[in-house]
């Protein structure tokens, strides 16, 4: 589907433009729509969140490809952003990532090979008493070890023939 | 009791009628039954100064904005992106109408048109509680139009970062926010200036710790919150303690608390028994590290008294390192952030980051000479002051204060 002319999407997309001065300033909400909507911001995306706002398609993409959030290419079901900051480091961190990537035979940045996982370390998550932690789909995962995650694992990999879209 | 992380003494006040029954809005109606010249003058008064790290005075801010300027706005600096800190988000989950309030009094005391609320994209989730927060203020006529009979009208609204720790320097968060790369202006003009500021009107940016004292100060006087706290630095303060310590969390103590009532008495000292702690990061990755000494413990958490042993405690990230911890790895993790942060808009910046980082490495990596050693050092004292924005120097206190004081965690890499 597109997002322009989705029922889906109507409402939200009003409301973002509704609520700036500038219609470009709805830039960063929209490709968060267009990021739901195919899993990742692809050119078809690109085009129709440049369409709706009157910009072109290279300045929509330069700002999809200065922020970490917005992915340019596709990606597995679940994304996993692993904090390996100070904090989270100083309580296994590093290590917990390295356990991971291993578990699920992937480098960083890479996919699993049924699809399902795509990891990356990121920067601090606001979560450093909490920590090891991790974002699934941006969805806070907090106080891990290798126990607990081995379950989720097990849990999204079960859960993941039901739809669940990747992003905001 | 709590000033800010209420939501720990009262069960459910994220509930607007819980907020309210426990003197929600209180603040706000004596601000409106004021001219805001007078609220301005009475957050002068009460000493309460930035949260989001610099420490700039809050009424001094407010004042800058011209009263003349036919549209203004409020900005709430919620992209909590700092190493180490997650206060702004406590506040937000757990009592999210106080910030709200506060916004709204700082709205009104510069007569604002509205409130936009920058949050981190990884807190979507929290704007979309602050986004039900503000529809049901608007059915008590707190946001929209004539606000509770005042005719002051005013709309707040939330935004979405994507993932960008610059977005927290206020300039670059005014750029993301419009819609541009979220890479910091030149200044002046300074956002509280017209020209500087969103769509180019005045406007106040302030973080979500830093407004919501506002409500507090309004509520029970500027004289009451003064009594909290030390002579140049008022009131209490959110302290994110990580790292090394048996129970890392936030705590909120009044400002000029010890850095060893906050260490043993509530974060339960070290981490592991026979361990004692060895350094302290007391702003996140970009204020100075210092050696966790008794003269350190002994010191308050004030913007004076930091001053005075060589550091900041600016938005009170504090990161607690053990004697297991090697400074040299701490270095080249905090340089990673910035390096990783970089917006890539001035060379020594740019470049800077990306060179210390990889040097940073090859020490590690037992590569590495005393000279290598001695030139990092130098790069970051030409990179401080040289940038656009203070990420720059952020990036070089790390290596020059690593080095400064932990010297042998140096040498040991160099020499084997
Ligand atoms: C690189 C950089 C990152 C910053 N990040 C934040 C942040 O995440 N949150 C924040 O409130 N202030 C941040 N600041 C400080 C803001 O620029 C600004 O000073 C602050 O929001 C002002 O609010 P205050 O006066 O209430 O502290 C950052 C500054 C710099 C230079
Ligand atoms: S100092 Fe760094 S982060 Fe700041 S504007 Fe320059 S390149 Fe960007
Ligand atoms: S360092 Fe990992 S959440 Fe802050």
């Amino acid at each position: 589907m597109a997002i322009i002319g989705n029922p889906k999407y109507e409402e939200r997309i009003n409301h973002h433009l509704a609520k700036y001065e500038t219609k470009r300033s709805a830039v960063m909400p929209l490709l968060f729509i267009a990021q739901e909507e195919y899993g990742w911001v692809n050119p078809a995306g690109v085009e129709e969140v440049a369409q709706i706002l009157n910009l072109d398609p290279t300045q929509v993409k330069s700002i999809a490809g200065f922020y970490t959030m917005y992915s340019e290419k596709p990606k597995g079901k679940y994304w996993l952003h692993v904090c390996t900051d100070l904090p989270c480091a100083l309580k296994g961190a590093d290590e917990f990532y390295a356990w991971l990537k291993e578990e699920l035979g992937v480098a960083e940045g890479g996919t699993s090979d049924d699809g399902m996982f795509t990891v990356e370390h990121v920067m601090c998550l606001a979560a450093c008493d909490k920590a090891p932690m991790l974002q699934c789909n941006f969805r806070y995962v907090e106080n891990l070890d290798q126990d607990k995650m081995r379950e989720l694992l097990a849990k999204w990999r079960q859960e993941a023939a039901e739809p669940v879209s990747a992003g905001v | 009791m709590h000033i800010l992380l209420r939501g720990r003494d009262i069960a459910n006040i994220k509930e607007l009628a819980t907020y309210d029954k426990h003197d929600g809005f209180v603040g706000l109606k004596n601000a409106l039954a004021m001219t805001p010249a007078e609220v301005i003058d009475v957050v002068k008064t009460s000493g309460l100064r930035g949260r989001g790290g610099a420490g700039f005075p809050t009424g001094v801010k407010w004042s800058f904005i011209p009263q003349h300027e036919p549209v203004k706005y409020v900005t709430v600096n919620a992209d909590e992106s700092e190493t180490g800190t997650f206060k702004d988000r406590e506040i937000m989950e757990e009592n999210p109408y106080q910030l709200i309030e506060g916004s709204l009094i700082c709205a009104y005391a510069i007569q604002a048109k509205a409130v936009y609320i920058y949050l981190r994209g990884e807190f979507w989730d929290i704007g979309d509680q602050l986004d039900a927060c503000i529809e049901a203020l608007r059915e008590k006529n707190m946001v929209g139009e004539n606000i509770l009979g005042s005719g002051y009208d005013c709309e707040v609204y939330t935004h979405l970062g994507a993932g960008a720790y610059i977005c927290g320097e206020e300039s670059a968060l005014l750029n993301s926010l419009e819609g541009y790369l979220g890479q910091p202006r030149v200044r002046p003009p300074f956002p509280a200036q017209k020209g500087g500021g969103l769509y180019k009107e005045a406007t106040v940016v302030n973080n979500v710790e830093t407004l919501a004292n506002v409500p507090y100060i309004m509520r029970e006087g500027a004289e009451a919150f003064k009594a909290i706290g030390t002579e140049q630095s008022a009131g209490p303060k959110v302290y994110c303690v990580s790292g090394h310590v048996k129970r890392p969390g936030n705590y909120e103590l009044p400002m000029g608390a010890t850095f060893r009532e906050l260490l043993y008495d509530h974060a339960g000292g070290p981490l592991h028994q026979d361990r004692s702690f060895k350094a302290m990061l007391p702003s996140g990755g970009s204020g100075p590290i210092v050696p966790l000494t008794d003269e350190v413990l002994d010191t308050p958490m004030s913007y004076e008294h930091t001053a005075e042993i060589g550091t900041i405690i600016g938005s009170a990230s504090i990161i607690i390192m053990d004697e297991s911890v090697d400074i040299t790895w701490v270095a080249s993790k905090v340089t990673k952030f910035f390096a990783h942060e970089s917006c890539g808009k001035c060379t020594p910046c740019r470049e800077g980051t990306y060179w210390l980082d990889k040097v940073i490495d090859r020490i590690l990596d037992g590569r590495g000479t005393a000279e290598d050693v001695k030139r990092i050092a130098d790069v970051a004292e030409n990179m401080a002051g040289t940038t656009l924005c203070a990420l720059g120097d952020f990036a070089a206190n790390p290596i020059i204060h690593t080095i400064r004081h932990f010297p042998d965690d140096f040498a040991q890499h160099v020499q084997a």
